[in-house]
């Protein structure tokens, strides 16, 4: 890419890391085991922050911030791998107490990223009542319907972000980007919802601008350089996660993964081999296994 | 029709749960509950709709894996695709009341209250489980059904640790006129087979046994005091063409067997 391009925002991970601090709150986009951003989580897995609240329609992601004990809190709504149901490490932390929680409905999720985006203080819903999620995340609050109606309804918050991070297909060097796979997710709104400055992107390819349309098709243009900070050149960065159409869950290296929450040193093992080496050795050493 | 497997039994209860739902999204998660809706559809409920168990809606009465096959790279290939349907739009249908779905359920109790949270004190589980995930939201906004192939009374307890599928008694207390209006937990199939809450104070009843089973076998397995009515019918059998879709069209490689072993 040419540097002049004007408001090019291309960087590396650890550039994305050294803009990161510890106890902030960090949204990774994504879903499950799918387009999640691998290559900054594992730069940030060998970083030394720490204290992370981390939102996530839970992958390995998080399970990989949480086994490394990077994460202090989880706002999330189901944490899995999806070939694998529940996703061993996030469970491991939990069990043993190690990670605070803060658990909703995944359309809580929706709204409370939603509402944030919007610059409003909640919206409100009926997703919670009755529920033991009213017990369990005091962040949620009530409101009473103005209106005629007098309806007590539930007031999902807007998250407070410090960041968001997500892996998109293909990116133009200024952070216009879109996906290519058959769902967005919440990429979007998380980086609507996070504060100018923290929203990170990886891509597979950085493309000219005028590529992108052919890249795939208008309606997939759905990352907007005004929603973005940064921009990461990462071929293969969602490995081991899928990321349609430009390649598939590696199903092998997850099951490996997962093997490595069984012990403190299956999980010592694992990190030094995959973790603790640059994304560089990562990426060929990943690519000759699959 | 002595060769009928209580898989086949099981799959024809979860369709007839859908039974008069017309023109919404059948969304029964698990095989069973997918082999049932897409039953129903090819026979008696042919407006509902259904997905590919990832982004699309899909035309067809064939089942197709759901985005937990390996690689996750689930295409429209071979399916004749109806609506591009991405995670995000499932509230469109959850919060209209435009879709019926079938949950799975670690605990159930006889209100309906189910959890597939945590089991133990939620701050500190003994066991994570997948967490509310969208429970919450669908008990209170669209129809409701469960699914449960080994019944047994770890599952149906007497009170479940986490309420994330909200039960009659909590949504009473809510209020059916007013922020539960649109609750309607209906029915929860099992192994051994129905279960509604058409009782006065909504508690779960035996609805009907599927062929061979005991009124007394259902009560073993269950951790609290079913409402039992004095005849209970038997669940119905599929018809001739209802087991010919299921064993030639809707899975011809008897998947169900696996999800619901044949009782010895």
């Amino acid at each position: 890419m040419s540097a002049t391009v004007v408001g090019e925002k291309l960087l590396g991970e650890d550039d994305v890391v050294a803009e990161l601090r510890s106890g902030m709150t960090i949204a990774i986009g994504g879903w499950g085991s799918r387009r999640k951003p691998m290559s900054i989580v594992r730069a940030i897995l060998r970083s030394d922050l720490q204290d992370l609240t981390i939102l996530s329609h839970g992958g390995p992601d998080l399970g990989l911030l949480c086994a490394a004990g990077k994460v202090s809190k989880a706002i999330y709504a189901f944490a899995t791998l999806d070939t694998i149901p529940l996703e061993p490490h996030f469970r491991r932390a939990r069990e043993s107490g190690a990670i605070a929680d803060e658990p909703l409905d995944e359309g809580l999720v929706h709204l409370g990223l939603q509402a944030a985006a919007w610059r409003v203080p909640f919206l409100p819903t009926r997703v919670g009542l009755g529920s033991d999620l009213v017990r369990d995340n005091p962040t949620l609050g009530r409101v009473t319907s103005p209106f005629d109606d007098g309806e007590e309804l539930l007031a999902m918050p807007a998250f407070r972000l410090d960041a968001a991070i997500c892996h998109l297909n293909r990116s133009d060097a200024r952070g216009n980007a879109m996906y290519l796979g058959p769902d967005l997710y919440w990429d979007d709104l998380m980086l609507q919802a996070a504060p100018t400055g923290g929203r990170f992107i990886s891509t597979e390819l950085v493309v000219p601008t005028g590529d992108l349309e052919r890249e795939g098709c208008l309606h997939q243009l759905r990352i907007s350089r005004m929603m973005v900070d940064g921009v990461v050149s990462a071929p293969g960065g969602a490995h081991f996660t899928a990321c349609a159409p430009d390649y598939g869950r590696d199903e092998a290296f997850q099951q490996a993964y997962a093997a490595s929450a069984a012990s403190p040193e299956a999980w010592a093992s694992f990190r030094a081999e995959w973790i603790d080496i640059p994304e560089s050795d990562y990426q060929r050493k990943a690519g000759a296994l699959r | 029709m002595t060769d009928i497997s209580r898989a086949e039994i099981c799959i024809v209860a979860m369709a007839e749960c859908f039974r008069g739902d017309g023109e919404i999204l059948a969304n029964p998660i698990g095989l069973i509950p997918v082999l049932g809706g897409r039953l129903a559809r090819a026979t008696f409920e042919p407006l509902l709709c259904c997905t590919d168990g990832e982004a699309r809606l899909i035309a067809d009465d064939v089942t197709f894996p759901g985005p937990e096959s390996p690689g996750g790279l689930t295409s429209g290939d071979g399916k004749t695709v109806e609506y591009w349907n991405p995670y995000r739009s499932m509230f469109d249908w959850v919060w209209s009341g435009r879709r019926h779905v079938v949950m799975g359920a670690t605990q159930l109790d006889r209100y309906g209250n189910q959890n597939f949270a945590a089991i133990g004190d939620y701050g500190r589980p003994k066991v994570q489980l997948l967490g509310y995930r969208g429970a919450p939201g669908n008990t209170l906004n669209c129809t409701t059904s469960y699914w449960v192939p080994k019944h047994g009374p770890r599952v149906f307890v007497e009170k479940v640790d986490t309420v994330t599928g909200v039960g009659w008694d909590r949504a009473t207390e809510l209020g059916l006129d007013g922020p539960a209006r649109y609750f309607d937990v209906r029915r929860v199939v099992s192994n051994l087979g129905v279960f509604d809450f058409a009782t006065p104070d909504h508690r779960m009843r035996l609805q009907a046994l599927h062929p061979g089973v005991t009124v007394d076998e259902v009560v073993a397995a269950t951790g609290f005091d079913l409402v039992i009515p004095d005849e209970v019918p038997t669940s119905r059998l599929p018809t001739p063409e209802e087991l010919e879709l299921i064993r030639e069209t809707l899975d011809p490689t008897n998947l169900r067997i696996t999800e619901v072993p044949e009782p010895t």
